[in-house]
Order: structure tokens, then sequence, then C-alpha cells
């Protein structure tokens, strides 16, 4: 470290800052075009959003381990209550219902949720002793944990975000030690169960998205639409683009969504498979940031809850750009730093000041002989 | 769940740890990975599709149909052409909710309730892209107010563009035909994305359908970048129609016109032919359709109309309607007689009629003796009796041929019926019977198995008036006629009694009101029951059973110009029915002011001209039907 830089200062830590502030800037260039080609709505919005949930992101790495770890739990069953609330208001006025108006202000428990399971569960893992860490005792809590919220936000109906909060809790166990068999077996069981899951818990709308999914074309001008024109965008774009502002995907409007959970889509029309690799190797490099910061954490409940946020930032990433690239059906997963959108940015910027709150204890606590990866 | 002589310590976790977050991390890379080769796959290698794809979505290339070919007539008088015109059309497939969309239609361009009708039973029938006329011709308020409404009526598709114009309207009906949209099956049997262009219309009768290629044209083609909702965002690029080429006819379109409005209320036909050359100057017949409501797409109340009226407007009655010729034969018996060596000075005692045997032949009058120019002026019955029973028929029956009596002309792929010209050997193969003296007699007067259209009867005297042998055509050519093998001395005995028909016969009240030009002429009268039945089709039976009028006819007698051959339907007799029309337009040919200054006088006594009696018709029966008689007509079997 340059010597004339404060402490402070210099202890930031300013590569993850400099990957999410790249990655965000792109945004912001992005949904201007998407705008065609104006500030507003979208690309002011997302810059002075993304200012603001760095700032708060700087402001929970500040927080120690103790008090993190001592939140975890009132706030799980906060958000819990909170999910069950929404779930009631839902059910009384009819329809679904995913957020609670804060004076103007939406408030999503489930977007919460997903780093707060992680939380809770690591917690656990934490406290039990280490010789029963692969017993029973040990994976029934954690499936309750993860059930409770999984089965408010799939009957909101939301697939996308039950299937994100449980794929974090669920890593966390993976980490924990629980057996590899029970994975193996889970898996196995959830094959036979996917079946009787599409015809009798997903709606009609879910079901068509799925069968659309898997034959676009069928359906050009319905559900499939929005995968046949993605891929139209991120196709037609070519290695080196449209060109900036010049996308007639979405500036005419045929690419659904072009702001939000497509945005992939519109960043490739116009900067081609180059734009992509260039965002897809930012997003690695900020994942493989999160995965050492979680492998170098000297505390059991960092370790965990480092691998289990990390999964949360990977989950989507990976469905959403599964989705806009015809890999995986629509689920409205929205991309980090890209889609125009403040509670998925919200959720993001948590697990990244979490992630940074656990580096900080990593390097304040000086067990750097304990590093696997520098 | 513990498995014996393992233990588990903080290490051995951090180790399971260290080594399940490397299989996560390798997983996610793996993903990552193949994000990217699917990001390269989809932009690289599927490249071209893709691209093709985002062009066909932002650009929409609509076609812009020709603007169709003139039909002049021999002037460069259009009888057809075209004007500018705002229309709009309903494409099925794009519609979302047919009845509202109908329904805003209607009330933007202030539909009547009929034409809403329609254009719902239309809508019924549509599918796909082809498009359905709404209507045409809006003013440019109606055009501009629906424009506007377009984002919320998906499937309507207002146009800029030209339409077919008759000026003359129904006068030229079945001259030229119409133009309408193409059919599903002429769009599946083509597939030319022209054909369900909106506003795109082919010839589907008459003239327009058989020069369909050489009116049609090139379409042009506008490139408009549109958003996925269809909002044109600009142009990318215009190429203009090629105008198809225009087509020239014989045809006389002051005299078409004349003669379709000289019919006036009666139905028939009428044909004038160039004595020159065998160009048809004039082809009517009438009551007719109005190719302009045929083009637009026409009413099913006014198509009801036309296929209940016993007058059958949607017949060609000049080559289709086939009629017993009746007395207006004998001038070409005349040469046929000529011909075979009979004196035209001798002469044959008429007593009212000839005896066959033990039956009595009757003629129209007690003529007393009369030679052959005094027979055809008083169109004596008993003088052809005696030729005919003399020479048989045989004989005549060639000469009728010669004179282009049952024959099929090339004639612009006009659908003609021909008709017969009977002879002994017709008769055995057609009746396995032999030719009587009885039948000799009947087909020298026109009667019996002698059957012809109208065409017919003019292309015979105008090759008798000529002396050539014309063929009649709609499309002018060079070539000359040959003459025909008939001595010129034996055609002036059959034109001279055809003079005389006019200035002293059985026509005498048809002469020109024309200071030194005369026409000639025969007068027939067609009797619609059985000859011979003892009936007579006068005044006092229905219309359907009385006699068909008919004349033929040339002028100027001395230098024959014009030739011309006319058929009232049940218009009761040639002379009383037929020849006046002739005369007012021979008038016409020779002096237009003073034809259709008596033309003015006729037409108002008989309610308007053919526009505004055909509106009047359309009213009333409109006015019927709405007053719950039933659409169809009645089968005529119902009645006990």
């Amino acid at each position: 470290m340059l010597s004339f830089v404060p402490r402070p200062v210099a202890d930031l830590p300013w590569q993850i800052i400099a990957i999410t502030v790249t990655i965000a800037a792109f945004g912001v260039i992005v949904l201007y075009s998407a705008a065609g080609g104006s500030i507003s709505p979208w690309a002011g919005i997302h810059a002075l959003r993304f200012g603001v949930f760095l700032v708060m992101a700087l402001v929970i790495r500040m927080f120690s381990e103790n008090f993190v770890k001592l939140g975890t739990f009132p706030a799980y069953a906060l958000f819990a209550v909170l999910l069950l609330l929404v779930e009631l208001a839902g059910a009384v006025k009819g329809g679904s219902q995913r957020w609670i108006e804060l004076g103007g202000f939406r408030l999503q428990p489930s977007e919460f949720m997903k780093p707060l399971v992680v939380l809770a569960i690591a917690r656990f893992y934490e406290m039990i002793p280490i010789g029963q860490a692969r017993s029973w005792s040990a994976i029934w809590p954690p499936l309750v944990l993860i059930g409770v919220p999984w089965f408010l936000v799939m009957t909101q109906p939301d697939l996308g975000t039950s299937i994100a909060v449980m794929s974090g809790g669920v890593t966390v166990m993976f980490l924990a030690g629980v057996p590899l068999r029970l994975f193996i077996g889970a898996g196995l069981a959830g094959a036979a169960f996917v079946p009787f899951a599409f015809f009798f818990l997903l709606r009609e709308y879910q079901q068509n998205r799925v069968l659309i999914f898997l034959d676009p074309e069928s359906d050009p001008l319905g559900t499939g639409y929005h995968i046949s024109q993605s891929k139209i965008a991120i196709g037609s774009g070519g290695i080196g683009g449209k060109g900036y502002l010049q996308g007639s995907q979405s500036h005419l409007d045929y690419l659904p969504e072009g702001h939000t959970d497509f945005v992939f889509a519109t960043m490739a029309e116009e900067w081609g498979l180059v734009g992509g690799l260039f965002v897809i190797g930012l997003f690695a490099l900020l994942l493989r940031w999160a995965t050492v910061v979680s492998l170098n954490a000297p505390s059991r409940f960092g370790k965990l809850a480092g691998g289990g946020l990390t999964m949360v930032i990977f989950f989507y990433i990976a469905i959403n750009l599964l989705m806009v690239m015809g890999l995986a059906p629509v689920v409205g997963i929205p991309l980090p730093f890209l889609s125009y959108g403040g509670s998925s940015m919200m959720t993001i910027m948590i697990c990244i000041g979490l992630l940074m709150g656990i580096e900080r204890n990593t390097r304040e606590s000086g067990s750097s002989a304990g590093r696997v990866i520098s | 769940m513990r498995r014996p002589g393992k233990l588990i310590t903080r290490n051995s976790l951090n180790m399971t740890f260290n080594r399940r977050t490397m299989l996560i991390g390798g997983a996610q890379g793996l993903v990552g990975t193949i994000l990217a080769g699917r990001m390269a796959y989809i932009s690289v290698v599927e490249n071209e599709r893709y691209k093709m794809l985002s062009e066909s979505n932002r650009v929409n290339l609509t076609l812009i149909p020709p603007r169709r070919g003139w039909i002049i007539d021999r002037n460069g008088k259009p009888l057809a052409n075209n004007k500018a015109d705002f229309r709009v059309d309903l494409i099925p497939q794009r519609v979302r909710d047919i009845e509202a969309t109908i329904g805003q239609l209607g009330q933007i361009l202030r539909m009547t309730p009929d034409e809403v009708d329609d254009l719902r039973v239309a809508m019924k029938d549509a599918r796909g892209l082809q498009p359905v006329p709404v209507a045409a011709g809006l003013t440019w308020e109606d055009f501009a107010a629906l424009s506007v409404r377009l984002p919320d009526l998906p499937g309507v598709a207002p146009q800029r563009g030209f339409s077919r114009q008759y000026p003359t309207g129904a006068a030229v009906g079945h001259l030229l035909g119409y133009v309408g949209i193409a059919n599903a099956e002429e769009y599946e049997q083509s597939k030319n994305p022209l054909l369900i262009t909106p506003g795109f219309k082919i010839g589907k009768d008459g003239l327009e359908k058989y020069y369909e290629q050489r009116l049609e044209g090139k379409p042009g083609a506008r490139k408009v970048e549109v958003t996925a909702r269809g909002k044109i965002v600009r142009e990318l690029g215009v190429k203009e129609d090629t105008p198809g080429k225009p087509l020239k006819l014989t045809i006389d379109g002051g005299l078409q016109e004349f003669v379709a409005r000289r019919m006036g209320r009666e139905s028939g036909a009428a044909v004038v032919i160039d004595c020159q050359t065998g160009g048809i100057l004039a082809f009517s017949s009438m009551p007719s359709f109005d190719p302009n409501s045929f083009s637009d797409g026409i009413g099913r109340l006014e198509y009801a109309m036309m296929s209940q009226d016993e007058r059958v407007p949607l017949l060609n009655k000049a080559t289709r309607g086939l009629y017993p010729p009746g007395s207006t034969l004998k001038p070409m018996a005349a040469v046929a007689c000529l011909q075979n060596g009979v004196d035209p000075e001798e002469t044959v005692n008429c007593p009212g009629g000839y005896r066959l045997g033990n039956r009595f032949y009757q003629c129209l009058g007690r003529h007393g003796p009369v030679n052959m120019t005094r027979a055809i002026e008083k169109s004596c019955n008993t003088y052809f009796y005696a030729q005919a029973h003399r020479l048989g028929y045989d004989k005549i029956a060639m000469v009728a041929r010669e004179m282009g009596l049952g024959e099929e002309f090339d004639l612009a792929g006009l659908n003609q019926r021909y008709g017969t010209i009977p002879d002994s050997e017709w008769k055995m193969r057609k009746y396995k019977q032999g030719w009587t003296a009885s039948d000799s007699l009947n087909a020298v007067i026109g009667q019996g198995y002698v059957i012809v259209n109208p065409l017919q009867l003019a292309v015979m005297t105008a090759r008798l008036a000529s002396g050539r042998k014309l063929y009649p055509h709609l499309i002018p050519n060079d070539k000359i006629a040959p003459t025909l093998p008939y001595a010129p001395e034996h055609l002036a005995i059959a034109q001279q009694g055809m003079a005389q028909v006019v200035s002293q016969g059985t026509a005498a009240r048809s002469k020109l009101p024309l200071e030194g030009i005369a026409m000639a002429g025969k007068t027939g009268t067609a009797q619609v029951r059985g000859f011979g039945s003892g009936s007579r089709g006068g005044a006092g039976v229905p219309w359907k059973y009385r006699d068909h009028g008919l004349f033929v006819c040339f002028a100027p007698v001395e230098q024959p110009l014009y030739a011309a051959a006319v058929v009232i339907e049940h218009g009761l007799g040639g002379s009383r029915a037929a020849a006046p029309v002739a005369k007012d337009f021979m008038t016409y040919m020779f002096d237009p002011q003073k034809a259709m200054d008596s033309l003015l006088a006729l037409e108002a006594g008989w309610g308007g001209n053919i526009a505004e009696r055909m509106a009047s018709e359309f009213a009333t029966f409109r006015a019927r039907s709405e007053g719950g008689a039933p659409a169809e007509p009645a089968p005529e079997d119902s009645a006990p």
C-alpha cells in the first residue's frame, strides 16, 4: 500500500468496489440506450440507486461479526412474519401480492429472505457442537429454516425467488458437511417429484412457461415471444454488436422487458459477443472474489455465510443468463447491476456488504496464515 | 447418522468446506463457460439467421399495388381508368376482436347496417392474410379519423392508392368485365404476395380478365421501419410501381354509352361493327351491372337483386343470348337463292301463306306477286317458303355459315354460345331423322332449329353490307378481310331489298332523320313459344312469353360504314322495338347532338339515366326485402 493513503481508505476493498462499479456503470450505459438514448427514466435512477446501495454495503461492511450473528435470528423471524403478512394480504385482496407499502417504498420481504436464510443456517451450524455436524439433528432444523420461507414465496406465487431462497440455504448445508449421499438422494427424489410438481403445484401460466421453454417456436407470439426475441437480439448482435444506440430489437420494442429481465439481450445486441464476454468476465471476477473471501474467512460462520451468499449472487446471474439465452424458462429473475430495479439490487448489495464484512474480519483478525488463496 | 471410525474435527469440517467450495466454484465456472459458449454459438454461428430475423422484425416491406393499365376506346377516350382513392381493408389474421373492430369501423366510417352485415359475412369466411375490403372512396377526413385510431384496431389496413373506375358504369359492364380481390384459390395457386396486398385487384371477367397480364403492371414496394406494435418509425425507401400497359379497343366510347342508354328499360343486346375493318364499335347487353360496384365488392342485397331479375342483367346477351333470328335472315337467304340461280325478278304469288302437303304455312299478309327485293321489303314468308322448298335448306345453310352464323369467333376470350345453323347432316347426327321440306320452310324464316346470337347477326350484316368476310374484333388490327365468294351484283340485290325495308317497307318508321344518309335494314320477330302452336306472343300475354324483336341494319346504304344488330327480348316485334333503337344510334354516328337530344327526351320518360334507374330499383328492392319478403325467390313449383 502506498503510505500516503490513509489507512481506512487504503483498507477499503477496492478490488470488489472496482468490479461492481464497472458492471453498474456499464448497466447505466446500457439503460441509457434502452430508453432510446435518454438518462430518464432508467439510467439516472440506476446510477443513483447503485450509489446509495454501495454506501449501504460499505456500512454493512463495518458491522462486526458478532453483531451480524446476534441480529440474524431476530431478522429472520421478523421477515418470516412479514412474508406471512404479505401472503395473507394477497389472500384477502385476491391475486398475488409480493410487497408491503412503507410510505412510498415497496418492501419486498422475499428479497431480504435470500441472504437471511443463508445467515440463519450458517449461524445454526456455527452454534451446534462440531461432533454433531453430520447428524440428523444438524439436518432437520435448516430444512425448516429453508422450508418456511420457501413455501411462503412459492405460494405467492414466485417460482424464481423461491428457488433462489432454497438454493442459498441448501448450499450452506452442503458446505457445512451434510453427507453427500443425502444430496444425491434428495436430487433423485426431486427428479421424481418434478412431474408431480409440474402438474399439481404450478399454475397454468407457470406450466406454459416451462412448456414454451422446451419448444419456444410453438408459440412465437405468446409466451415464447420473450425467448425468441431475446435470442434474436443476442444472435443478431454478432461479434462486435450493432453499435451503441443502434439496437433495433430493443429500440423498436420487439424485445420485451429490455431494461429489466432481458437487459443482457439489449446489451448484447449493441455490444455483441465482446460485450457479453466482458460482462460474464466481470461476474466471474466478482464470484471469484466472493469465493476467496469465504475460503479465507477465519470463522465457521464467516465461511458458511460467505459460501451461501456467493451462491445467492451466482444464482441471479446464472438463471438470468440461462433464461435470456434460451437455456432456462422465463422465471423473472433480474441480472445483477445491469437490470433496472431496486429490490434485486438491494439484495445483491446486502450480500456484497456482508461479504465485504467477512473480508474485513479476515483482514483484522490477521489470520492470513490460514489463507488458502490470496 | 454417524459413521463409525470417522472422527469429526474442526479441521476435517474445514477440509470438507474447502473441498466443497472448490467443487461449487468449479461448477459455477462450468456454468459460466457454458454461458459464454452458448452466447458465442448464438452470436457467431447462428448470426446470419438471427440477423435476418431481426431485419424482418424491423423492416416492413409493403407492396404498392401497380396502377392498372387504362382501357381506352378507338379515340383514346378512357373506358376504364384509375382514380386516386383512400380505402380500408381488414386483414383477418391480425384482427383480435372481430365484432368490436367491425363495430368501431361501422361507427367511424358511418356504414349502413347492410354494409356492416356484408362485412360481417365476409369476415366469417375470411382466413389468413387475404384482405377483406371494408370501404373504398373514403374522404380525407374519414381516412384521417381512422388512421389515428389504428393502434387500437389491429388488422385494419387503411391505404392510399388507386382504384379502378369505369366512367360510363353499366354501359361497359359486359364488355370490360370487372376487377376484384383475388380469392383464396387464386392465391393458393400462385402464392404471389401481390395477390394479398390490400388494394390489389385482378380482372375477374371480360377483357379485364383476358388481358390481365398486360393490364396488371409491376408492383412497387415501400420499406419502412416499424415497431413491434406496428407503428411506422421512418421510411427506408420507396420503389414506385410500374403501371400496366394501356389497352386500346376498337370500341367507340360515345357510341357504346349511347347504345346502352338507348336500350332503355328493355332487355336485350346490340352490336355495332365497323364495315371497313370488322372492328366492334359498340357491344352492349342490357340491363347490365355496374362494374364500379362489382369492383368494390358488391353488396349481398345488390347481388340478390340482380340474380332475381328476370331480365338477367348478369348474362351477356350479345354473345351468350341465343335467339331465333326470324326474318332477319331473309337477305342472307336471298343471296343463297341468287347463288343457286334464282332470277331476282321472278315473282312468287303470296296468297297469305304457302301450302306444303296438307299444311298451310302462314305469311304475315297477302302480298300478291312479289319479286326478291319486294319479298325482303315486305318480309314475305311465302316467297322464301317457295324458294327454300325448291332449293332445300342445305344450300342456304352453306351461305349462312359463310356469313358468320353458327360461328364461334376468336374474340378476346369472350364466352360465346354459338347456336345452330341446321342442315340435313346436322339433323341426322342429332336426331337420327331425315331433313323434311317443313324443316326447310321453318329454317328459312329463322325459326325451327335456327338459333343465333346477336353478335353473329351483326357480323352477317357487316359481311352482307361490305361484301367482305369481316371478322369481329375488339383489339385493332391491320388484317385485310378477303372478299366473300359471291357476285357483287347478288349482294347488291339483298342490299337493295334491305334499303327498301327502311325506305318503304316494314321499318319505314325508322328512317334516319338525316339529310342524304339512308339506312338499310331487316326486321325480325321471333316467337318465344313453339312456332306453329298457333299462339302468337302479342301484347296480351305475360312479358316472358312475348315475341322477341330483332333488327339488323347498315348505313349509309350506298357506302356502308356501320352495320349493326339489335335484339330486344320480348319486344313484340322488330319494327316496333328494335328498329327505333337502331335508328337512334345510327343517327348518333352521323349527328351525335341530334341523337342525344332525342335520347334525353326518352330518358325523361323512363325515369332517368341508367345509374339513376339502377339506384331507384335498388332502393325499391331494399325496401321490399326489408319489408319481410324472402330474399331468395320461391321455387317455381311451390304453387299447389
